[in-house]
């Protein structure tokens, strides 16, 4: 008896998970043939990168608000902070490592330590807050972020390092070379980033939430969101396990702003704004709370289809109004039982996605 | 003087900050909902009123007016078709519904009056000068504080002196309690939504006298500004608005004098955050402990 | 009540203080020792001087009118309050400024009047993260899969299905645990508790919604539970052959106030406890 079960729950678990990996794996595949025989246009190359990172954005914010049930608006604070963070360890690497995927992948690193560390900032006294409170904290930490950035001046020149909150203070030497000019952003970006990196990411993204969601601490996590005072009444530290989900999540995120920020010669801080917060919540809320694979599919679709609609003129302009039109639909539909049932008459119900998979 | 004068334009733009924070706010504290779109009813307000003025050369006054009504229609047509039906549904979907509703109207906007800025004709010219060279109050600042005021007022009566406002203040206690008294609760939340409307409307015209550039994106930033203040306050609390929106204008003003001009954004939020670690629940807000 | 199955109580003795505990566990330090216990809601005393022991392996009641304060009481002994005054000694080590999971670390698991479960989660995943302080990897060993974790999660899977096995429930391992009709909730949220692997362990109203018979036998796996732990137990329960039946110690709380401790014959026989149930003037009784 035991056995039989054991043996059938975990292979459930483990599944889907496989299937996850299996997606991604496999559109990688195929991906990769459709570039070699060049049946991929350079515009839908040219969103290849970005669309790894939207994926992982998406999964990574999954895991604070579908696993610990936390509404976080300012996810993009933390893909910022791996941005500009990831663009300068970049820069400062460029003669020690002159090999530019390692150069790629230890700058990844430095977004997720700096993606990791804003997590801590903003979590360690923010967590203490529940609900709407703790969404206006994250909304108002991305904004922050993004202010500061936008001050700030990063340079290198014979002198050393150098970094300045305004352009009258950043004295640079006149043959120094400027990595972040204050409102202009990072400019003259080695563009390193690749489509195998992005690949790499979404995969590594996958096993750490994954394996998280199915260990102890992952247990601890759904717990804390199902019911606060019963996880506390079982002897689960609150602070700690929503720090690790929140901390974890911000630190992918993190490195998914490297990724992203090294895919273009130049990047500013504005991209990071509240509306990417945004987007990649109506990813995670339309991909279904929880649900990894979900998350996956609706950042691959969702970001991908608007920026191909860009292609075509007319359309173009009505883009994003049938983007919000189809956004209210479908959020009306799935939430409102007799729309529901409705629909449910026409369609025949699919299994709903499991709290974790 | 320049303080003093930093006092008056604080002082003013919270007075516009308060204003939209109670359109939050209210709804807050009856339908237990963030209205994102909330900040793009400020915009369509502000339109209407341009559009009135410019193209048809009406007064001021009617220009205003004629923004109020189509707001009001506006919101309580919003929350009928899209918040409505989403009563029972987690508070995460209708978040995800009211952002849908704030892409929506801004594209809405973009596709019917452009993307280009306008320069909007303030309703109001000139200003009331007090020390001749050093200190002045523009009327639209004037306005702004004393329309205020009077929204205030008015709000504190409507809520504690007739039925409607003690049915709103029935429906935030306790919605199901309510109903079971006799109280519509659709006809007064939708009523919520409608002075919520009117208000934001009124705050448009006024912002964009006072900050004369009007774009489909216009009332976004001052949206997320006027929430804050909200919350700063004390979400769902009328008195919370009020001073939430000032203490805001004020300290964005200051910011922006003393610090950076840059970085006020970043000085405002970073005062939200410290507020709300002492005061987990605003100013003026109370914590209700999850009951065991 | 002569129909249904006695249970052995063990012999109540006094102790020095002002409670009693039962014989057995004379000599050792009692679980749980409240003094002057109470706590202020603004100006309402919602519970004053409560003064309680209980023995390590005692089956104690709680019991009184509704509104008394009994909820109050558990919520202080986990410290979901913080109580205004007195103190709370655990196995004789005071629990002040311990937060609720500090609590439940040092020895007290509860349940829950309005029942709390992980409604999105399995069966044996609620049991497991009843199991949360027990298993010793970290989140990497978790996330890369070391050993460690495999060897702690399959000791897990093998507790849990031994833990739901007091309540024949191994079936339902792979069920939401939301799902499950109310009565496997209320024994699942007993389960849960006990994975904590408590001392002292706190049911509140656990036969609440429950019919006879599904009564009956929750009293006999409330036994066994302290039979087979040895662990004390105390519970708020309004059905009365409940706690006659198999409570050794019971206390009566009415406004916040101990109204009467002892056996429950002693209660039975207790003018004020059928006075404050019944009100005055009334011919006493119980069912």
């Amino acid at each position: 008896m035991e056995k039989r079960l054991n043996g059938k729950r975990l292979s459930k678990a483990s599944r889907s998970g496989f299937i996850n990996y299996g997606i991604v794996i496999a559109a990688f595949v195929i991906l990769q043939l459709l570039m070699a025989l060049g049946l991929l246009s350079n515009s839908l190359q040219s969103l290849l990168v970005p669309t790894c990172c939207y994926i992982v954005m998406a999964v990574s914010l999954n895991l604070t608000v579908g696993i610990l049930g936390e509404l976080s608006l300012g996810h993009a604070g933390f893909m910022s902070l791996g941005a500009f963070s990831g663009i300068v360890a970049s820069f400062l690497l460029a003669d020690a490592i002159p090999f530019a995927p390692l150069r790629l992948a230890l700058s990844m690193i430095v977004g997720a330590v700096f993606g990791a560390l804003g997590g801590v900032v903003v979590g360690v006294p923010v967590l203490r807050l529940q609900g709407d409170y703790l969404a206006i904290v994250t909304l108002a930490f991305g904004q922050i972020i993004k202010n500061i950035i936008m001050v700030l001046y990063v340079g290198v020149d014979e002198k050393g390092f150098h970094i300045a909150a305004s352009s009258e203070r950043f004295n640079l030497a006149e043959d120094g070379v400027a990595i972040i000019k204050g409102p202009m952003g990072a400019v003259g970006v080695a563009k390193l980033a690749s489509f195998t990196a992005g690949f790499v990411l979404i995969l590594i993204t996958l096993a750490v939430v994954q394996n998280l969601v199915n260990s102890r601490s992952g247990r601890a996590i759904m717990a804390l969101r199902d019911n606060r005072i019963a996880a506390e009444s079982v002897g689960i530290n609150t602070t700690k396990y929503k720090l690790m989900a929140f901390v974890t999540s911000a630190a992918l995120a993190g490195a998914a702003g490297a990724l992203f920020g090294l895919n273009y010669s130049s990047t500013v801080a504005s991209k990071f704004d509240f509306n990417a917060s945004i987007l990649v919540l109506v990813f995670v809320v339309l991909g279904g709370l929880g649900s990894i694979r979900g998350s996956i599919i609706a950042a691959a679709l969702l970001y991908v289809l608007p920026e191909l609609l860009r292609q075509f003129g007319d359309i173009a302009d009505y883009r994003m109004l049938v983007y919000a039109i189809v956004l209210i639909l479908v959020m009306l539909v799935t939430n409102n039982d007799s729309l529901k049932a409705l629909l449910g008459r026409i369609i025949p119900k699919r299994k709903g996605a499991a709290s974790h998979g | 003087m320049s303080f003093l004068n930093n006092v008056i334009t604080g002082i003013s733009l919270g007075s516009i900050y308060a204003i939209i924070a109670l359109g939050y706010t209210m709804v807050y504290g009856i339908a237990k909902m963030l209205n994102f779109a909330h900040g793009d009813v400020i915009m369509v307000g502000a339109y209407v009123c341009f559009f009135a003025m410019g193209n048809f050369n009406l007064p001021p006054v009617v220009g205003v007016l004629l923004a109020v009504v189509v707001c009001t229609l506006l919101g309580v047509v919003i929350e009928r078709l899209a918040y409505k039906p989403l009563r029972a549904a987690p508070s995460l979907a209708v978040l995800i519904t009211a952002i849908g509703v704030s892409y929506l109207l801004q594209n809405s906007a973009q596709i019917l009056w452009g993307a280009a800025t306008k320069t909007f004709r303030p309703i109001v010219d000139g200003s009331l000068t007090l020390v001749p060279g050093q200190l002045s109050i523009s009327y639209v600042a004037l306005l702004s504080v004393v329309c205020c005021i009077i929204v205030m007022v008015g709000l504190t009566l409507f809520t504690g002196q007739t039925k409607m406002g003690k049915a709103m203040r029935a429906c935030s206690e306790d919605k199901g309690a309510a109903q079971l008294m006799g109280i519509d609760v659709n006809a007064t939340i939708s009523m919520t939504f409608a002075i919520g409307s009117a208000l934001a409307a009124l705050a448009g015209v006024l912002m964009c006298s006072a900050y004369p550039v009007l774009s489909p994106t216009t009332g976004s930033m001052p949206g997320i500004r006027a929430f804050t203040a909200a919350v700063f306050g004390g979400i769902g609390s009328v008195p919370g608005a009020l001073l939430g929106g000032i203490l805001l204008g004020v300290i964005e003003t200051f910011g922006k004098a003393y610090i950076s001009t840059d970085l006020s954004d970043a000085v405002v939020f970073a005062v939200l955050i410290i507020v709300l670690l002492v005061r987990p629940a605003g100013l003026m807000g109370k914590y209700v402990p999850e009951k065991v | 009540m002569a129909e249904k199955k006695q249970f052995e109580k063990g012999k109540m003795v006094p102790v020095p203080s002002v409670s009693i505990i039962p014989e057995r566990d004379l000599g050792t330090t009692p679980i749980l020792e409240c003094s002057h216990l109470g706590i202020d809601f603004g100006g309402l005393t919602a519970v004053n001087e409560f003064n309680i022991t209980v023995g390590r392996t005692e089956i104690a009641g709680l019991i009184g009118p509704n509104g008394a304060g009994k909820t109050t009481v558990f919520n202080l002994l986990t410290k979901v309050y913080q109580p205004t005054r007195g103190t709370i000694l655990l196995d004789g080590l005071d629990t002040h400024g311990k937060t609720p999971a500090q609590i439940n670390r040092m020895g007290i698991a509860r349940t829950f009047q309005n029942i709390r479960l992980f409604n999105n989660l399995s069966v044996e995943d609620n049991v497991k993260i009843g199991l949360h302080n027990q298993e010793k990897y970290s989140m990497f060993s978790g996330i890369l899969r070391l050993p460690k974790y495999w060897r702690q999660e399959k000791a897990a899977h093998e507790r849990a299905l031994e833990l739901l096995s007091i309540f024949n429930m191994e079936d339902l391992a792979d069920h939401q645990a939301g799902s499950l009709p109310y009565g496997a909730q209320r024994r699942l949220e007993i389960v849960r508790a006990l994975a904590t692997n408590p001392s002292l362990l706190l049911l509140d109203e656990p036969a609440a919604g429950m019919n006879p018979s599904e009564t009956a036998e929750l009293m006999e796996n409330i036994v066994k539970i302290r039979d087979t732990f040895q662990i004390a137990i105390m519970l708020i329960e309004h059905d009365m052959s409940l706690v006659m039946g198999i409570c050794e110690g019971i206390c009566v709380l009415n406004f916040g106030q101990i109204i009467a401790k002892g056996t429950a014959e002693e209660i039975q026989s207790n003018p004020t406890v059928i006075e404050a149930y019944l009100g005055k003037q009334r011919e006493g009784g119980e069912g």
